[in-house]
């Protein structure tokens, strides 16, 4: 079994809605991603998985020196950013797949697949 | 001792995919796979000349292959152990797989699994080009980057970086299941046609035609044929590559290349020609059309034709018109307005040329110019020949092209 993150690429920029077009759409993705969090869980694919808040609310931090450096933002600014992400367990990449098809639709956003090289 | 060397080696690259491929389906590994089946290939140097070609070579190397592998993931083991710590996190630690092996799909062969997994759709088109020759046709990195014309080191690194995603991502060597076959057996079969075209019309300004490249493509798809008889669209496409390969030598002459309608039908290969229309017979008994066993198909009635002037373009256009139901790219309709002109004149066909955006393609140029030139419009005819000549870097078409324009009065 290999470990993958799904992540999910969005706008940075959000409404009211989050990421989506109306009230009716966003409770739709809610709801489609919750049925397909359950099914990850009953399936034995689930690791973890979570929504972020808006790339605005981050802070970037380097601790490299002697003291740390806090600068306020995301990383690197673009007009895409991972808006939330599933961790799952899968036996290889065709079964990751398709299930990041899946969520893609659940949550209406596109899904980067990316192996772990370790988890600790 | 050169003449044995070149048997051996002539052996070792028939045999190369089926060996390759029962490695990696034994030991989970493409490099594990490819470093043993090297040894093998010295070992086979260093007897063969000497004792002879044993009788049956493949088995022999899949032996010598496999215990060499086996030696080397044994070191591996022994230097793991002590350097635990270190690799526990590294794919190195996955890289030999004790489990045993997991359900394969609906078919069980080595070499078909290592095809899916070479056109796997999570690799970049062109990386699954070189795979698959790499692989299964045995053909060495310096080859593969001559044939599509890219520094030796370009085609290494596309062919290692695409190798690491298969181990780091674990794409699988497995046929997939019935329900996912026919959308994966698409980039199988898409692979193989553009290996073979590139062959067939090169697109850099070497060798116009690089027989390797179709005559590998026909091999692999003969192997796939052998392995999914039932599969009316690989058969279409052997089919069609045959019944296209069979026109090769009549197609260039003097450096130039010679359009379907001026090549001398006494140069093409009967036999192929032969196994082509027992194909596209074969398909439409199956009555499942699909992309290759149509395009098999058109390419039978041109091989049917005594003459071109016999060739039956009324079928051609009808072939064309159940293509563009499945596919309604503009391709295929700049494709089918070649049949038209011959059919209902050139006129009619410009106009459906005129209205496809191709502009930056050169058989779309092509296309115009003769058109135009059979319309009398030399001028713009002149323009078109110019800028068809501009798109392609094929030795042969600008030949072609250049004396078509040069006849422009």
């Amino acid at each position: 079994m290999t470990h993958y993150l799904l992540a999910v690429h969005g706008p940075a920029e959000r409404n009211e809605f989050g990421n989506y077009g109306s009230k009716e759409e966003m409770e739709e993705a809610f709801a489609a991603t919750g049925a397909f969090n359950d099914k990850l869980h009953a399936d034995g694919y689930w690791v973890f998985a979570g929504g972020l808040q808006s790339a605005s609310t981050a802070t970037v931090v380097d601790g490299q020196g002697e003291t740390p450096v806090m600068t306020d933002g995301p990383y690197l600014e673009t007009k895409e950013v991972i808006g939330g992400f599933w961790v799952i367990d899968a036996p290889d990449l065709d079964v990751a797949l398709k299930l990041a098809a899946e969520g893609s639709k659940a949550c209406r956003g596109k899904v980067e697949v990316r192996p772990f090289d370790g988890i600790a | 001792m050169q003449g044995a060397t070149a048997a051996v080696e002539r052996v070792f690259r028939e045999e190369y995919g089926r060996l390759i491929a029962s490695l990696v389906r034994r030991f989970g590994d493409i490099d594990i796979a490819q470093e043993a089946a090297g040894e093998a290939l010295v070992a086979a140097l260093e007897r063969w000349p000497e004792s002879g070609v044993p009788p049956n070579p493949g088995g022999w190397l899949t032996t010598t292959a496999g215990n060499r592998a086996i030696d080397r993931i044994r070191r591996e083991k022994r230097r793991d152990a002590k350097h635990q710590a270190a690799f526990m996190y590294s794919p190195m630690s996955s890289a030999y797989d004790d489990t045993p092996h997991e359900h394969t799909g609906p078919v069980e062969d080595d070499r078909l699994r290592l095809l899916f997994t070479c056109c796997h759709p999570a690799l970049a088109p062109k990386a699954r080009i070189a795979l698959t020759l790499r692989l299964l046709g045995g053909l060495t990195v310096a080859e593969i980057a001559q044939a599509f014309l890219v520094p030796e080191t370009t085609m290494a690194q596309r062919v290692t970086r695409a190798k690491k995603k298969i181990a780091a991502a674990r794409v699988p060597y497995r046929v997939p299941e019935a329900a996912d076959l026919p959308e994966r057996l698409g980039g199988v079969l898409a692979v193989l046609f553009l290996v073979f075209n590139e062959g067939y019309l090169a697109t850099g300004d070497g060798d116009p035609v690089r027989a390797e490249l179709t005559g590998e493509a026909i091999r692999l798809t003969r192997v796939l044929r052998q392995l999914l008889p039932e599969e009316p669209e690989v058969a279409g496409l052997l089919g069609l590559l045959l019944l296209t390969e069979a026109r090769r030598e009549a197609r260039v002459r003097n450096g130039q290349l010679v359009p379907l309608g001026e090549q001398d039908r006494a140069g093409w290969d009967r036999g192929l020609i032969a196994e082509g229309h027992d194909l596209v017979r074969e398909c439409l008994a199956i009555n499942r059309p699909g992309r290759y066993q149509i395009l098999a198909a058109i390419n039978a009635v041109h091989t049917d034709a005594p003459t071109a002037p016999d060739t039956d373009w009324s079928q051609v256009v009808a072939l064309y018109d159940q293509l563009t139901r499945l596919d309604p790219s503009p391709i295929v309709a700049l494709n089918r307005a070649v049949a038209v002109a011959e059919l209902d004149g050139p006129e009619v066909a410009l106009s459906l040329v005129d209205r496809l955006p191709l502009t930056g393609y050169h058989a779309w140029h092509v296309a115009r110019a003769d058109m135009l030139r059979r319309l009398g419009r030399t001028a713009e005819a002149k323009v078109s020949y110019d800028a068809a000549i501009a798109a392609t870097q094929n030795s042969a078409e600008r030949a072609y092209l250049g004396k078509k324009r040069g006849e422009l009065v």
